[in-house]
């Protein structure tokens, strides 16, 4: 499936020092994978005047410095790159297992989603955790993924009225759409479990589990092994 | 070495550098001082490279202890501020000695004021960055905003031979206009463009370091234009308008974001947004790309400027 893709980039024009580059108009595999790959050849080989890369889910940002280059020059630099999609060489996607405790104090709005999609509890823990989501883009906050693929029967709309506290590592669906709370702030999602994997942590090394082009598995949990592994690595 | 002891913080005092740059990607937003000018200026005046550290005041002032000798600099916000109860001025250069005591009040015109001290506030990088992004907890102190009892460290530097003082520095007025280059989804107002670029908007009290929510006339999209688009990056100066029509500025702590945007304000009217308060009036007037890349040039000579005045003092 390549629906959306465009033939030939579009860009627009996002104020003085950015040039945004659209690869296509859907939520789709092929278009996101374009858009990774232009952004490691830029961060491979970076051009003159190019000072930050920011990929999204069909489109990236190109920050650049006007006095060093132009938009005309970046868009005939950027077509150009199109033809070297193979030299990308993105790293080899990996599936990152985060292990979730499902419903209880965890997920209380498990219920909720089971009822409003005519299912059990556990139907709902087995096809959230079936099988694994793209990671799209990251964006919002740090570490947030917007994840891809969520199986039609969990689509449930937002609360009417957002949580003014939702806890980091809470697991959450929002219409078509599923994601991880990285830190404590106030949210709509209804929430169906918790990991209690610190998702971002600057005091490590490596401040995040995953990159954009990742996909995410979601593995249901019991509460003791939760507790298990907060004590270990979490929170 | 510590240099302030915080008897009282003001209602939102962080710690600011030029921001932080090298995680967009994951989320981490860039965060920084709001207005580059001031803070930088502040820097320049007590001697220190233009990315170092400052206080970032919002709107009303913390009252510090100084616990050892250094060179001090208030700009930005015009703000009345005392040290030792004496009042004190902006844009120059200040040597102050322990047991002084800096008492700010509340800000007379714009919003925010910075305080540089010699070798800057000297907090722990986080990330590439010492700025203060209290929604993550990350840099200045411990994540937050500073609070009574903070000891802050200052990092290494020289004193200045003699006082600096800025020749000219900006007046911030409560009519506030802003060039704008129309993008990236102008063309979902045809109409709506008409009303943005030839009304006058009021800065609401929801304004922050996240965005600047306006109220003005309804600026329309086209019957046909969707209400909101595929996610994609943002850069602050975006004007985005959500579907109740009322324009959103955004600022230095967003990375992405799924409404329509009629127009980014240029790079170099970015400070004017940080100095402006609730009830402000704002005007936006559309640039070309090409003028607002020159007015771009003007504004790195400005600064340049700047830099050359102050460092020949």
């Amino acid at each position: 499936m390549s629906g959306g893709l465009y033939v030939e980039a579009r860009f627009r024009t996002s104020g003085d020092r950015v040039l945004l580059v659209e690869y296509g108009d859907a939520i789709d595999l092929r278009i996101n994978e374009k858009v990774r790959d232009i952004t490691a050849l830029l961060r491979k080989d970076v051009p003159a005047g190019v000072q930050l890369v920011l990929p999204a889910y069909r489109s990236l940002a190109v920050m650049y410095d006007p006095v060093v280059t132009t938009p005309v020059k970046l868009q005939a630099l950027l077509r150009g790159l199109e033809e070297r999609l193979d030299e990308a060489d993105l790293p080899a996607p990996r599936t990152v297992e985060i292990p979730v405790c499902y419903g209880g104090e965890f997920g209380p709005d498990i219920q909720q989603v089971a009822d409003h999609n005519g299912l059990d509890i556990q139907e709902v823990i087995a096809i959230h955790s079936a099988q694994p989501y793209h990671i799209y883009t990251i964006g919002f906050a740090p570490g947030f993924c917007y994840l891809g693929g969520l199986d039609r029967r969990l689509h449930t709309p937002r609360l009417a009225t957002p949580r003014v506290s939702v806890a980091a590592g809470s697991v959450g669906i929002a219409e078509a759409q599923t994601g991880i709370y990285p830190l404590d702030s106030p949210g709509g999602w209804r929430l169906i479990g918790r990991t209690p994997l610190k998702l971002f942590d600057a005091r490590r090394p490596a401040p995040f589990f995953y990159q954009t082009g990742d996909s995410l598995r979601f593995v249901a949990i019991s509460s003791q092994d939760y507790r298990r592994i907060q004590e270990k690595d979490g929170i | 070495m510590e240099i302030f002891r915080v008897h009282a913080p003001g209602p939102y005092t962080t710690i600011q550098d030029r921001g932080r740059f090298d995680y967009q990607h994951m989320g981490v937003p860039p965060s920084g001082a709001l207005d580059p000018f001031a803070h930088t200026t502040a820097n320049l005046l007590v001697g220190n490279e233009p990315d170092c550290a400052t206080l970032e005041i919002t709107f009303f002032g913390p009252h510090l202890e100084v616990l050892d000798t250094a060179d001090i600099a208030v700009t930005g916000a015009e703000m009345e501020w005392r040290v030792n109860d004496q009042p004190a001025p902006q844009w120059t250069s200040l040597r102050v000695v322990q047991g002084d005591r800096i008492q700010f009040g509340q800000a007379l015109r714009g919003c925010r004021a910075y305080l540089a001290v010699t070798g800057g506030f000297a907090v722990a990088p986080v990330m590439g960055s010492r700025s203060t992004l209290v929604s993550a907890g990350l840099g200045g102190i411990d994540g937050r905003a500073i609070q009574a009892g903070d000891l802050l460290p200052r990092g290494p530097g020289l004193l200045l031979a003699r006082q600096r003082r800025m020749p000219w520095y900006p007046r911030y007025a409560a009519q506030i206009h802003l060039r704008a280059v129309p993008g990236p989804q102008d063309e979902c107002f045809t109409g709506g463009l008409e009303t943005f670029f030839s009304s006058v908007f009021t800065v609401s009290d929801k304004a922050n370091r996240m965005g600047y929510r306006l109220q003005g006339p309804l600026v329309a999209r086209k019957a046909d234009a969707p209400q909101s688009i595929i996610s994609e990056p943002s850069v602050p100066g975006n004007v985005q308008i959500p579907p109740d029509g009322q324009p959103i500025i955004l600022m230095v702590e967003q990375t992405i974001g799924g409404y329509t945007k009629i127009a980014t304000v240029v790079t170099a009217d970015l400070f004017k947004i940080a100095q402006a308060r609730p009830g402000d009036q704002i005007r936006f007037h559309s640039v070309t790309l090409d003028r607002a890349h020159a007015l771009y040039r003007e504004w790195l000579d400005h600064l340049q400027n700047v830099r050359e005045a102050l460092s020949v003092q």
